[in-house]
């Protein structure tokens, strides 16, 4: 995990897919350890911005950085390693292997980071101890992802996404599939979580009521503007 | 977590397609080798029918004519060539020895061979393997017999059994040398040659039988019985081939060309290495059609191969956008996926293998007593691991083709991160 203050910085940057949909970004700051929630309409570009910040697709200009680097400048293998070794990411829909058990799932961003894997002395004890604070009994670590409930594969993904102490955590709307009281329990355990491993979340939503659970709210509209003829 | 334990999982999560397809490689395999082994089993089986001699010598013919008949058992000679010519090559003093051979009758279907005990000493087979006996020995008496091993196992006979040659090369010709019977002294081991579906009696007993005959059939009238024939002259007139062993190799040809231009009677010498290539060179095109279903059989496994991980791929683009999401590079996700090829290529080649030996062990004594082919169990050979090493690497290369496909995807492509 970085101390750098600045986890992450957009500055005027802009993407579009083919056919011309695509988002401007005027201005975006994180700071190490914050957590924001970025609300935004469903179809207002929030994935457009995940995908930027991520570095899974390239801005066609302006700077992305990310603890210090400028993700728009790393090509090919650098910037997966990059990513992997920077971010942690929760999706919405978890995207776990359902064919891996659930203590494999976490493990699997050790197997690409090599910073991450450094950070950890007992990687097994570790994916263990974080699926265990996130609510998962021992009793299921050994079970295929697949055959865990909702809310399980939700808790599963944010130990996936905590483990090796990544500085940024990106959360797609996890808590979409859970109603208030899950959510809100879900988000407790991975602030503590956070909080331990000392990384920053940037989490985005559509749901106004989760905004209690964050140190800072950022509404889409009021840093970026969609463009094209229909939102991303 | 290794890269060859997640393939090893993701292969395992799909079990039933990858098991469908290591059967199918698996398959492909065991039929490739088995035409193979067919293939040189047959030409190997043909091409060790006789050596250790050096000509084959009958009556003025085509090579290969004399060839079948002289060892195959396959038709008859044209013509026959006389006792003073053959003892005029046998006392040839490039010859260090000759072996004669008279044939025309038959027993139970298989064909009479009259020899002289010394066929036994000098026939050599499968590089100059000699022949020998499972029980008994050469034929010591006039009415004394050898048969081949499969005459022996077809029949059910045994050393001290009667029995009774018939006249004449077909079946059921009814024409019986029943007056003559002959006790079986020797059973010789299996060759995997004609040598085994042949009756063999000595050239003289061929004189005793026919004593009494004449143009193919009883003189009427004239029965003389076989203790009387015993103190007959019974040096054969003719014979119907020889087979000859020289001194010396270097004397080889020029032998051939005194046989073939033998001013008494017309002659030809043959050297079976040479008539055995021209034959074969015209039953030649049965091998190369294997050799041809061989390579198809080979292809469409691999068409298979790459068919099912094209298929499999668009179920794992996003198991491998989750893997590129985590930090696995194209080359990465590349290499699982070539892994997963090699793996499967690898247990169906294994498995293949497993598969051919089974049957091999199977179907190795019905194909030697139905068709005489005699395929030995040994381990692959150089150019049968060299194949199975090829259907690994292929199946590899088969799997960089989904796998390179993978690799242009971008990662939004198989997973955006959607809101």
């Amino acid at each position: 995990m970085s101390d750098a203050a600045q986890a992450l910085s957009i500055r005027d940057a802009a993407f579009s897919w083919e056919g011309g949909f695509g988002i401007e970004i005027a201005e975006f700051d994180l700071t190490a350890r914050e957590r924001v929630l970025l609300l935004g309409p469903s179809g207002g570009g929030k994935s457009t911005f995940l995908n930027l910040v991520a570095g899974i697709t390239t801005p066609s200009r302006g700077r992305i950085e990310v603890m210090g680097t400028d993700i728009a400048r790393l090509r090919g293998s650098r910037i997966d390693r990059f990513r992997v070794d920077s971010f942690g990411i929760i999706f919405q829909m978890f995207n776990l292997m359902p064919w891996l058990s659930a203590i494999d799932n976490v493990l699997v961003p050790l197997r690409f980071s090599k910073l991450r894997r450094g950070r950890v002395t007992d990687a097994r004890a570790e994916a263990a101890r974080l699926l265990g604070a996130l609510g998962i009994d021992a009793g299921l670590h050994r079970q295929r992802a697949g055959t865990l409930s909702v809310g399980q594969q939700q808790r599963v993904a944010a130990a996936r996404a905590l483990i090796g102490g990544p500085g940024i955590v990106l959360a797609d709307e996890p808590t979409s599939a859970l109603d208030a009281a899950n959510a809100r329990a879900f988000l407790d355990l991975l602030g503590a979580e956070l909080e331990a491993a000392r990384a920053a979340l940037l989490m985005v939503s559509h749901d106004e009521t989760l905004a209690g659970s964050f140190d800072r709210v950022v509404r889409l509209d009021d840093i970026a503007r969609a463009t094209g003829s229909a939102a991303v | 977590m290794s890269l060859l334990r997640l393939a090893l999982l993701s292969l395992w999560n799909r079990r039933l397609t990858a098991i469908l397809t290591i059967l199918g490689i698996a398959l492909s395999v065991t039929l490739f080798l088995s035409v193979e082994k067919l293939r040189t089993g047959a030409r190997d089986s043909f091409a060790n029918t006789i050596s250790g001699t050096d000509l084959i010598v009958g009556a003025r013919a085509g090579d290969v004519q004399l060839l079948l008949y002289s060892v195959f058992r396959i038709g008859n000679a044209t013509n026959n060539i006389t006792w003073e010519s053959y003892q005029d090559i046998a006392g040839r003093s490039e010859v260090d020895w000759i072996v004669p051979i008279s044939l025309g009758d038959s027993h139970r279907g298989y064909r009479v061979v009259g020899t002289t005990p010394g066929f036994f000493e000098h026939y050599r087979y499968r590089r100059d393997t000699g022949l020998r006996f499972t029980d008994g020995e050469a034929f010591g008496d006039l009415f004394d017999t050898v048969v081949g091993a499969d005459v022996a196992r077809s029949l059910g006979y045994a050393v001290g059994d009667r029995i009774v040659v018939s006249h004449g090369t077909g079946r059921g010709t009814g024409a019986e040398h029943d007056d003559k019977p002959f006790r079986v002294a020797g059973i010789l081991a299996k060759t995997g040659t004609p040598v085994d579906r042949a009756v063999y009696v000595g050239l003289e007993a061929i004189e005793a039988i026919h004593v009494d005959w004449q143009g193919g059939g009883r003189v009427e009238g004239l029965q003389i019985p076989a203790e009387r024939v015993r103190n007959m002259d019974l040096t054969p007139k003719t014979v119907t081939a020889a087979l000859v062993g020289l001194k010396s190799r270097i004397t080889t040809f020029r032998f051939q060309r005194f046989v073939n231009e033998y001013e008494e009677e017309p002659m030809t010498a043959i050297l079976p290495g040479v008539a055995l290539s021209n034959l074969w060179s015209l039953v030649g095109v049965a091998e190369r059609a294997l050799s041809a279903v061989s390579i198809m059989v080979i292809v469409t496994a691999l068409l298979g191969l790459v068919t099912t991980l094209l298929a499999s791929l668009e179920e794992r683009r996003r198991e491998m956008a989750i893997l590129r999401a985590n930090g696995a590079s194209p080359r990465t996700v590349m290499g699982l996926l070539t892994a997963e090829s090699g793996l499967i290529a690898l247990a169906g080649a294994v498995l293949g293998l497993a598969f051919y030996y089974i049957l091999l062990f199977a179907l190795q004594p019905l194909l030697d007593a139905r068709f005489g082919l005699y395929l030995k169990v040994d381990i692959p050979g150089v150019r049968e691991g060299a194949i199975l090493a090829f259907i690994v690497l292929a199946g590899i290369v088969a799997g960089l083709v989904p796998a390179w496909r993978a690799y242009r995807r971008s990662l939004a492509d198989g997973m955006s991160i959607r809101s």
